[in-house]
């Protein structure tokens, strides 16, 4: 009996020897996989938004996704016109409206294509589509592209940075 | 202390320590195997086989592979493909097994599933089966990863941004395992470790607990007979070899085992040198870039069924009807609520279930790899509702299924 309650104390202090050193172990397990500091540094782009023409699409590279930048003419804001919440999507730096959004269809993360002559976006993988704010069009994206977090900085957009045009946007709801 | 004598020969010196006859009975001579089975009993050491190519092939490739985002791409294309010698050959067995693997354990599979063979005591048996393809489903894909061509940078991308399950967002989870916003140097590293580490040493354990759940219940056989296996040994072992249902696992079984393997190996090599340009996407030949997606993304021809389950619904849906393809097949043996041990073909509507759910697998995978336009499309939607379907049915027809 005597020995057997020692054997118990004994597998009970090597219990929790071993229950510290797993949770211990796990957490450093999950902190190793975590992304590099350096990774989560390089996380900034500046744009100069002067460089863009109307109906062009450019992609951009902001923390290794490429985001879509399309400036658009007067026609093409006519047509975003109709819908309010789309409006809202644009930014709009000294008079000219502009796209900005991140290229990755918000459905499985493809690349959707733009196409210039119907003005909207078709990504190839799903079948996905989106209008010339980035709002979804056609099934299965659940959402229009998702708007980087940037902060405007007279003709300059620094992407990474929350102005306080990209804190308006998610408190609408307009992105995530 | 055990005694030891003087060893009369190098066997017998080996006998006393390690017990090798012994071991040699249990594992071989006196390891009894049916004999009413067919060609069909032998994928297991295919796979076996299988196995071992891709290991010897893989420690070969591992010598001259370079984890690394820059040069991984060259490491496999030019270094491995043009300047080893005999290179090509490691990669094209390498590549080649790794498709035909899962060809063969699609037929283990459903040879398992036609004689009811992970019923009555045999359901460990499945389930270490089912986790062994989970880990080799993981193992293919992380091996997809590290030759970082196009098909392996946009696979990575849309597999790992399923684990942000849909509507809930959890990106910082997909970030988590990527190690970084997008696939990058982190996430090749740490799927170049789980490739050839612990994915690996997974599926040997599995192994082991795949064939040690086989040694209680034994091998099933084409009735389902129940076999007093220590009364048939015995019978065996008396001398009436030709009156016992069982036979010695080696040499009898093992010499129709190899001849079966044999056959397989003339199929398997004639792909190597012939034809390995199926197991090796053209896409892939282009050297990964996070800013062109290719036009059109599908995963090898064995995730085709399950990414087609995936692909017709919206995001939640069909992250669901997804994660349901993945696990069901884990749970047959209790979905399964006919008593009956027999082949499919005697048991009633669960024949018509079996067919029914072989084909509707081909057409999944056959529409999976089809742009999701127009009709393929509805078929596609009618395929994975029919896979879903066949599986809320079965619990329900073999509940109904007579005893026979």
């Amino acid at each position: 009996m005597k020995n057997n309650s020692r054997r118990g104390f004994m597998g009970m202090a090597f219990g929790a020897v071993a229950g510290i050193g797993a949770v211990g172990s796990l957490y450093a397990m999950k902190k190793s996989w975590d992304p590099l500091p350096s990774v989560k540094a390089a996380g900034f782009t500046t744009l100069d938004m002067n460089d863009y023409k109307e109906n062009e699409l450019v992609t951009e590279k902001w923390r290794g996704k490429p985001i879509f930048v399309l400036k658009l003419n007067s026609k093409m804001l006519e047509k975003v016109k109709d819908k309010k919440s789309d409006m809202d999507r644009l930014i709009e730096i000294s008079g000219s409206h502009y796209m900005v959004t991140i290229g990755l269809c918000t459905h499985l993360g493809c690349i959707p294509g733009y196409r210039p002559a119907e003005e909207n976006f078709l990504c190839a993988c799903h079948g996905g589509m989106y209008d010339l704010s980035g709002d979804v069009t056609k099934a299965p994206p659940p959402r229009g592209l998702d708007i980087p977090p940037f902060k405007i900085d007279g003709t300059k957009l620094v992407l990474g940075e929350e102005g306080p045009e990209y804190k308006a946007m998610k408190e609408n709801g307009i992105t995530l | 202390m055990a005694h030891f004598t003087k060893a009369t020969s190098v066997k017998d010196w080996f006998n006393q320590r390690l017990a090798i006859d012994k071991v040699e009975k249990v594992m071989m001579s006196e390891y009894w195997i049916p004999k009413n089975i067919n060609f069909l009993w032998a994928m297991g050491m295919v796979l076996v086989i299988t196995f071992a190519l891709l290991l010897v092939s893989g420690i070969f490739l591992l010598m001259y592979y370079q984890p690394n985002v820059t040069t991984a791409f060259d490491s496999v294309n030019y270094t491995i493909m043009r300047e080893v010698d005999f290179g090509w050959l490691w990669r094209h067995v390498h590549g080649v097994a790794a498709s035909v693997v899962f060809l063969i354990i699609y037929i283990h599979m459903f040879t398992g599933i036609y004689y009811g063979s992970y019923k009555k005591g045999r359901e460990m048996i499945w389930i270490s089966g089912m986790l062994l393809f989970v880990a080799f489903s993981a193992e293919a894909f992380s091996g997809y990863m590290l030759p970082w061509g196009q098909m392996s940078y946009w696979a990575g991308m849309v597999i790992t941004n399923l684990f942000a399950g849909g509507s809930l967002h959890a990106d910082g989870l997909v970030e988590w395992i990527r190690g970084d916003y997008v696939p990058a140097q982190a996430f090749l590293t740490r799927f170049f470790m789980l490739h050839v580490l612990l994915v690996p040493l997974a599926i040997m354990g599995l192994i082991g607990l795949h064939f040690g759940a086989l040694r209680i219940p034994h091998v099933n056989n084409q009735d389902g007979e129940e076999i007093d296996f220590d009364e048939e040994s015995t019978k065996y072992l008396a001398g009436d070899k030709a009156g016992a249902k069982v036979m010695r696992f080696a040499n009898d079984f093992m010499a129709k085992d190899m001849m079966v393997v044999g056959v397989y190996l003339v199929f398997f090599f004639y792909l190597v040198f012939f034809h390995f340009d199926f197991a090796m996407d053209p896409v892939n030949f282009d050297p990964a870039n996070g800013l062109k997606t290719p036009a059109h993304i599908y995963p090898e021809w064995y995730f085709l069924w399950s990414y087609e389950i995936l692909r017709p619904f919206s995001t939640d849906t069909g992250l669901i009807a997804f994660a349901f393809a993945q696990v069901i097949f884990v749970f047959l043996p209790f979905l399964d609520r006919s008593p009956n041990t027999v082949p499919a073909s005697r048991r009633g509507l669960f024949k018509i279930w079996f067919w029914a759910m072989l084909v509707d697998m081909i057409v999944l995978t056959a529409m999976g790899k089809l742009p999701p336009a127009g009709i393929f499309s509805t078929i596609g939607f009618v395929a994975a509702l029919t896979f879903i379907g066949l599986w809320i049915l079965l619990p329900i027809i073999t509940k109904m299924e007579r005893k026979v």
